[in-house]
């Protein structure tokens, strides 16, 4: 059976993945950023997962406002960088674990989650800088990833405690798949953030920090935090946030954790980063 | 009626359901920014492309005049907005330094410096706004 062993939460600025795309990353702008995730490295390489399930947000990038599904899972063969504007990635494209994809919609809409399932879909920074931070530059991805996009651009977000909740629904059904896999759950966005108006550029390092601190001590307890919470401490984009509960949810109450980086700036963003492993793993 | 408990924070748009409603025109034309065919055609004829748009005359002139915080206001979102201001050459950093009025420089150097406090900057009524 599959095996759900540990989680990685990571901030996705888009500007850290151009960072990487023009080699510039060893720039004293940039190095104490990337120095945080040697580690991380490391470490992936050693778990080696078989499949990445990646919780993430599209910025308008796959969805136009036509549509907006609050949860929506990628079911296609494989999924291309997306030119948001100023060209694709020069990325590998993003392969999936197309059988088990489908195996964990069933289990999900079985279990009450109400997803969207997407047999076509491009894929932007939100997902693809969360792997170039883990993996560095790849001719190939060395893991399947199997993408959740989640609506966080327009109000409301899912709730924290949904969130929470529908991670140990993707737990769930990650262990009922038939193939012995390692699977690594990400969950990705902020964080702190605010990219509009006036108050753009907010950042608030001890609200960050005390995030931080509460995915491990108090997962349940931080589930509950309402979204203004989020858009007023943390600000407008920093609700992103609510998708690190997805992958806090998936993993065991009781985790261990292995690694934590936090940076300001990059761009206009606080990077944070946390490897939480089950204990059992 | 619907609540929102986030009208208090200062300098910030929180895009809802009404501000998706009123900006969806706006904010289509901002998106179709991201493939370079569409690029190439509204920068031959910016407002011969915008008539496919059926916008608000303010929008509109928002969007001729690239009036950042005006298309925020007239219900665009910045992850839209942005990629009118991608076309332009302009990344989110610079963006952010037009809409906060700080300029490139100041803002860049605050975001080096540990980005805006929160202190001071949680309700309206610190900035002497109601």
């Amino acid at each position: 059976m599959a095996k759900l062993v540990a989680g990685v939460g990571c901030s996705h600025v888009p500007a850290i993945g151009v960072a990487m795309d023009t080699h510039i990353t060893d720039q004293p702008y940039w190095a104490p950023m990337f120095a945080g995730f040697e580690k991380s490295k490391q470490w992936i390489k050693e778990v080696n997962p078989d499949v990445v399930f990646l919780v993430y947000n599209d910025h308008c990038t796959a969805f136009d406002a036509s549509c907006i599904p609050t949860f929506a899972l990628g079911c296609a063969a494989e999924f291309q960088p997306a030119d948001e504007g100023w060209g694709p990635r020069p990325v590998p494209v993003v392969k999936n674990h197309q059988k088990m994809a489908s195996h964990i919609a069933q289990s999900l809409i079985l279990d009450e989650f109400d997803i969207t399932i997407m047999n076509e879909m491009e894929v932007d920074h939100g997902l693809t800088v969360p792997l170039s931070l883990m993996y560095g530059e790849v001719e190939a991805w060395p893991a399947l990833v199997i993408p959740l996009a989640v609506n966080v651009v327009q109000y409301p977000a899912p709730t924290g405690n949904r969130c929470y909740n529908l991670g140990k629904a993707v737990r769930r059904a990650i262990e009922s798949f038939d193939e012995d896999l390692k699977v690594v759950i990400f969950g990705t966005g902020g964080m702190s953030h605010q990219l509009q108006y006036k108050r753009a550029g907010l950042i608030n390092p001890e609200w960050d920090k005390a995030f931080l601190d509460r995915l491990t001590s108090d997962p349940v307890g931080l589930a509950q935090m309402p979204h203004v919470d989020y858009l007023r401490e943390a600000g407008s984009e920093g609700v992103e946030m609510v998708m690190w509960h997805v992958m806090r949810g998936a993993l065991d109450d009781e985790v261990t954790e292995i690694h934590r980086h936090y940076h300001v700036p990059a761009s206009n963003t606080a990077v944070g980063h946390i490897i939480l492993e089950n204990k059992a793993a | 009626m619907t609540d929102k408990p986030y009208e208090d924070i200062p300098g910030t748009f929180v895009f809802d359901a009404d501000r998706g409603r009123e900006g969806y025109h706006l904010n289509q034309f901002c998106i179709s920014m991201r493939l370079q065919k569409n690029r190439d055609a509204f920068n031959a004829d910016e407002e011969a492309y915008l008539d496919q748009y059926p916008m608000t005359p303010d929008q509109r002139e928002a969007v001729l005049k690239r009036d950042w915080n005006r298309m925020l206001e007239l219900g665009g979102n910045i992850y839209y907005t942005s990629k009118l201001a991608a076309n332009d050459g302009i990344n989110f950093q610079e963006l952010a330094g037009i809409m906060t009025g700080m300029g490139r420089e100041a803002y860049r150097d605050m975001m080096l410096h540990g980005g805006r406090p929160i202190e001071g900057n949680r309700y309206k009524k610190e900035w002497g706004e109601d």
